[in-house]
């Protein structure tokens, strides 16, 4: 029977729904800030799959059936650009400027942290891409030598750093603006950042989308000429 | 629309970009194809937001909790990431803020100096 529930997609399906619930209900319980659900639910998971010794592929079983559906959940957030178009519009060189600084810093910051701290090659290759979006984050790490899931890690940590700090981020900052701080959520930690930065506001939850896509496609073809 | 039919359109707009994507002579992910496609399609006009719009906000509103799963996956590459764990954690944890406040000041700076200007017109 062990065999059969852990073959079984809902094996994954079912821990990661769970975990999810237990996450916001423990947010909702304490408002702590650190308590962020998708941190809670992801450590309720590796738990139980290594107190259970479960290994991780049976989990992905269910696992990857969630992971597919960030693509259209990466689309659909054209319709959040849309709903805002007319701040975009009167907002559209400092939207392209903004993301343009936001995509070099990121790329030029990382480059040379690396070589401050002796960072080995394969591992500077994969940490490069950390502030875009997953999908185009492993293909620009896998196009200069890096490991696709190493960077995968650093995008969902940097994500993470976002999601949480990102209030924090905008006092430390006085970033009061909310096209601005939309922007600076999207440019810094991607899709993940974005649905904190939706929570805060519908501007702010728009402008990280829009970074999302224009720091995307900047970082990777900032990546074709390094 | 029927919130299948809606899911009808997202999917296959996904479909038709991982066909884009397999032609482009660079590694593009399709995601943002999608993502261009879509926003291209409501502002021409030919996709009203009625079309997708239920389908979208369910999405949407639940978009952490399909990171999930990557989430679970970085325990796979702990072994890799912990040979060099200070590092990959300073460089992470120092160069996000800094993205942040780079593109924070440049786009607040460009808004205040443009309404700034307005005053003067």
């Amino acid at each position: 029977m062990t065999d059969a529930i852990l073959s079984s997609p809902f094996f994954g399906l079912t821990l990661s729904a769970a975990a999810w619930w237990a996450g916001c209900w423990i947010q909702k319980k304490t408002g702590f800030l650190l308590c962020n659900p998708l941190l809670i639910a992801a450590a309720l998971i590796i738990g139980v799959l290594s107190l259970l010794r479960v290994p991780y592929q049976a989990y992905a079983l269910g696992g990857d059936f969630i992971k597919m559906m960030l693509g259209p959940v990466t689309a659909v957030l054209a319709l959040n650009i849309y709903n805002q178009r007319a701040i975009l519009r009167e907002n559209f060189l400092p939207v392209l400027a903004g993301c343009l600084a936001g995509s070099l810093t990121s790329v030029g910051s990382v480059l040379l942290l690396c070589r401050l701290f002796h960072v080995e090659e394969t591992l500077a290759a994969s940490l490069l891409p950390k502030s875009v979006t997953t999908a185009i984050a492993i293909g620009v790490a896998e196009s200069r030598g890096g490991i696709g899931g190493i960077a995968a890690a650093a995008v969902i940590i940097t994500g993470l750093i976002g999601a949480v700090m990102a209030p924090l981020f905008a006092k430390l900052f006085r970033i009061t603006d909310p096209v601005a701080e939309g922007l600076s959520i999207g440019a810094c930690s991607h899709a993940l950042g974005t649905t904190r930065a939706m929570e805060i506001g519908r501007v702010q939850g728009a402008m990280s989308s829009i970074a999302i896509c224009v720091c995307g496609i900047m970082t990777s073809i900032l990546a074709l000429f390094l | 629309m029927h919130i299948i039919a809606q899911a009808a359109v997202i999917f296959g707009l996904c479909l038709i970009s991982e066909g884009i994507a397999a032609l482009l002579p660079v590694a593009f992910p399709a995601s943002v194809i999608a993502l261009l496609l879509l926003g291209l399609l409501l502002f021409s006009g030919l996709l009203k937001p009625k079309h997708i719009e239920t389908f979208s906000t369910f999405l949407v509103a639940n978009m952490a909790f399909f990171f999930l799963p990557s989430c679970v996956e970085v325990m796979e590459h702990a072994p890799a990431i912990l040979r060099q764990l200070v590092p990959f954690l300073l460089v992470v944890a120092i160069t996000t803020p800094v993205v942040y406040f780079v593109t924070g000041v440049t786009v607040q700076l460009m808004i205040r100096g443009r309404k700034g200007g307005h005053r003067h017109d």
